[in-house]
């Protein structure tokens, strides 16, 4: 499988003044093409400094971090934004942008200066739209409609940038049951239709380790890379929480509260 | 709109020689020529330049702070004008008596005002280094605001009732008195601002999803908020030094454009806020001299009149201001 981006003995964290805060050391991951790899970790461990810093948005302290065999720090903010495109957990600002005007945007790294869709973009929304299953909402306000509608229209705004990889700040929070689940089978319903690499971070491990292709998983010690069948087999989990009252079910698969 | 603003006015002028003044033709009587060309043209004109300008500052500032309440004054730049303007009228009395009079012509009014505009727009462009929050530069600029309104009111209570008259009648605001050459000079500014706006169109709709997604999407975030501040200051920098503080016309505009085309792309917005700041104005000047009343309203007063309802309408009706 293609290797969409990896990273050679990263280092990350944070430089202040009073000193160097190191999050993980000597970081060797490899995002590969048509994979769906989650991210998980308990909160405060580090999982956004992980993506910030593997979107280039923020410096590693150390070791590099490859996009398509290239240093994403040589990119330009143009070229970044055609090979990464990012689904973020900010609120949208208040716009009376409809469902079809914010997929569309997504088409910014294409458009000429005036952002006038071409009909090459067009055909790119309209089958963005069709991948996410959101049609029928391409004329409605994005105030209008559900949270789980809304996070399907982010994601159809990342898959309309047309890029190689997607990676998602914890699309699945403020979801129920049924629209996590769905999310996440549409998510992996992408990796195998469009071959693309999507990378998220979630707190639903559950689900994570039944849908997903490979985990990432953060804990104080260090961070592993592999299948999650794997790390089921290798007790990795049992190190995830460090709680008496959480112990994870190697049978079912599951945590489990004691 | 444009045509009206010509035809009409306290002087009654037919029709048909306000076509011959403005085609160079002869009009029945020649004061009537006289007005047409040397007040109510220069005075048509400036309606549109202070409309489309300050409605286009608007616009770009309420996209950039996400605050559908920002306008002109809310960086601060018609605070920074307004200071610049008072201390040159209100205390040129400190100054020795060749120094007052060059001070108060009217182009040491428009040198205070740009000086005091172009100070504040420094004083933005530090802190928006400094701070990364745009909503910090926001509160920035509403306290540079109380901070000018403050020296203001101290200024005033040692000045003379003449001094305060004349400022007083600055602040009002006023769309006549522009010469030719001064026209040509707003004009320049204006256009370099508009330029600068519709360069920034594709930015401002990257910048609908908020910062972050902005940069995702390939923008040079910084690069494009040094222009769109730069733009906003040379629009209502230069519109406050000429026309002085006209108020409600850079926060309503674009919002009534908004309201009307109900969308969020830039590209309508910009032609619409160009359309819509001019029509206003004008209507605005056409109603500041309605024919048969002898008196000019001050403009400032009118746009605030008719600006000040729509914007309660647009809070009233929240679900659309967006």
């Amino acid at each position: 499988m293609k290797n969409i981006l990896s990273t050679s003995s990263l280092n990350i964290g944070y430089k202040s003044k009073k000193g160097v805060t190191t999050i993980a050391e000597n970081l060797n991951l490899n995002l590969e093409a048509g994979k769906l790899i989650t991210l998980i970790g308990a909160n405060g461990i580090g999982k956004s400094t992980l993506l910030r810093t593997i979107t280039g948005i923020q410096k590693p302290l150390s070791g590099n971090v490859y996009l398509n065999e290239r240093n994403i720090s040589d990119y330009q903010p143009l070229e970044l934004a055609q090979n990464l495109s990012l689904v973020l957990t900010e609120k949208l600002p208040p716009s009376n942008l409809s469902v079809f005007e914010l997929v569309a945007l997504g088409r910014q790294p294409y458009t000429n200066w005036v952002d006038k869709l071409s009909d090459e973009d067009v055909v790119k929304v309209q089958e963005a739209l069709s991948l996410t299953q959101i049609e029928h909402l391409a004329s409605k306000k994005h105030f209008q409609i559900s949270d789980g509608q809304l996070q399907k229209v982010l994601i159809a705004r990342a898959l309309a940038q047309d890029t190689p990889l997607i990676i998602l700040d914890e699309p699945t929070t403020h979801l129920d049951l049924l629209h996590k689940v769905s999310l996440f089978k549409l998510l992996k319903k992408l990796t195998q239709e469009t071959q693309k690499c999507i990378l998220f971070s979630t707190h639903d491990i559950d689900l994570a380790i039944q849908l997903s292709d490979e985990m990432i998983m953060m804990t104080p010690e260090n961070i592993v890379q592999d299948q999650p069948c794997n790390l089921i087999s290798n007790g990795s989990f049992s190190n995830l929480f460090k709680d008496e009252h959480i112990i994870f079910d190697a049978e079912k698969g599951k945590f489990i509260v004691t | 709109m444009f045509f009206a603003s010509i035809s009409l006015g306290s002087v009654t002028i037919p029709l048909k020689d306000v076509v011959a003044s403005l085609t160079g033709g002869q009009a029945t009587k020649s004061t009537w020529e006289y007005i047409i060309i040397n007040y109510r043209l220069p005075k048509a004109i400036t309606a549109v330049l202070v409309g489309t300008g300050l409605s286009m500052s608007g616009l770009l500032m309420q996209t950039l702070f996400r605050n559908p309440l920002a306008g002109p004054y809310v960086l601060g730049l018609s605070s920074g004008a307004s200071l610049g303007v008072a201390f040159v009228i209100l205390g040129a009395g400190f100054l020795p008596s060749f120094l007052s009079v060059i001070a108060l012509s009217s182009y040491g009014i428009v040198l205070a005002s740009t000086l005091g505009s172009t100070l504040v727009l420094f004083l933005v462009l530090v802190v928006s280094q400094r701070l990364r929050d745009t909503m910090a530069i926001l509160i920035v600029g509403l306290m540079f605001g109380s901070f000018t309104t403050a020296i203001v009111s101290v200024l005033t209570y040692f000045s003379t009732a003449e001094q305060l008259q004349k400022f007083t009648f600055w602040s009002m605001g006023n769309l006549g008195n522009l010469s030719w050459t001064t026209i040509v000079i707003l004009t320049f500014c204006v256009g370099i601002g508009l330029l600068l706006s519709a360069k920034s169109i594709k930015p401002l709709n990257a910048l609908l999803l908020g910062e972050n997604y902005a940069k995702s999407m390939g923008l040079n975030f910084k690069q494009a908020r040094l222009v769109i501040i730069f733009a906003t200051s040379i629009l209502s920098g230069a519109i406050t030094a000429f026309a002085g503080p006209i108020a409600f016309v850079g926060l309503a505009v674009p919002h009534i454009a908004k309201l009307t085309f109900q969308t969020s792309n830039h590209t309508i917005l910009f032609w619409s806020t160009l359309f819509f700041g001019s029509i206003i104005m004008l209507f605005c000047d056409i109603v500041s001299q309605m024919p048969g009343f002898d008196v000019t309203l001050p403009i400032n007063a009118v746009t605030s009149i008719i600006g000040a309802p729509v914007v309660i309408w647009l809070l009233v009706r929240k679900r659309n201001f967006k």
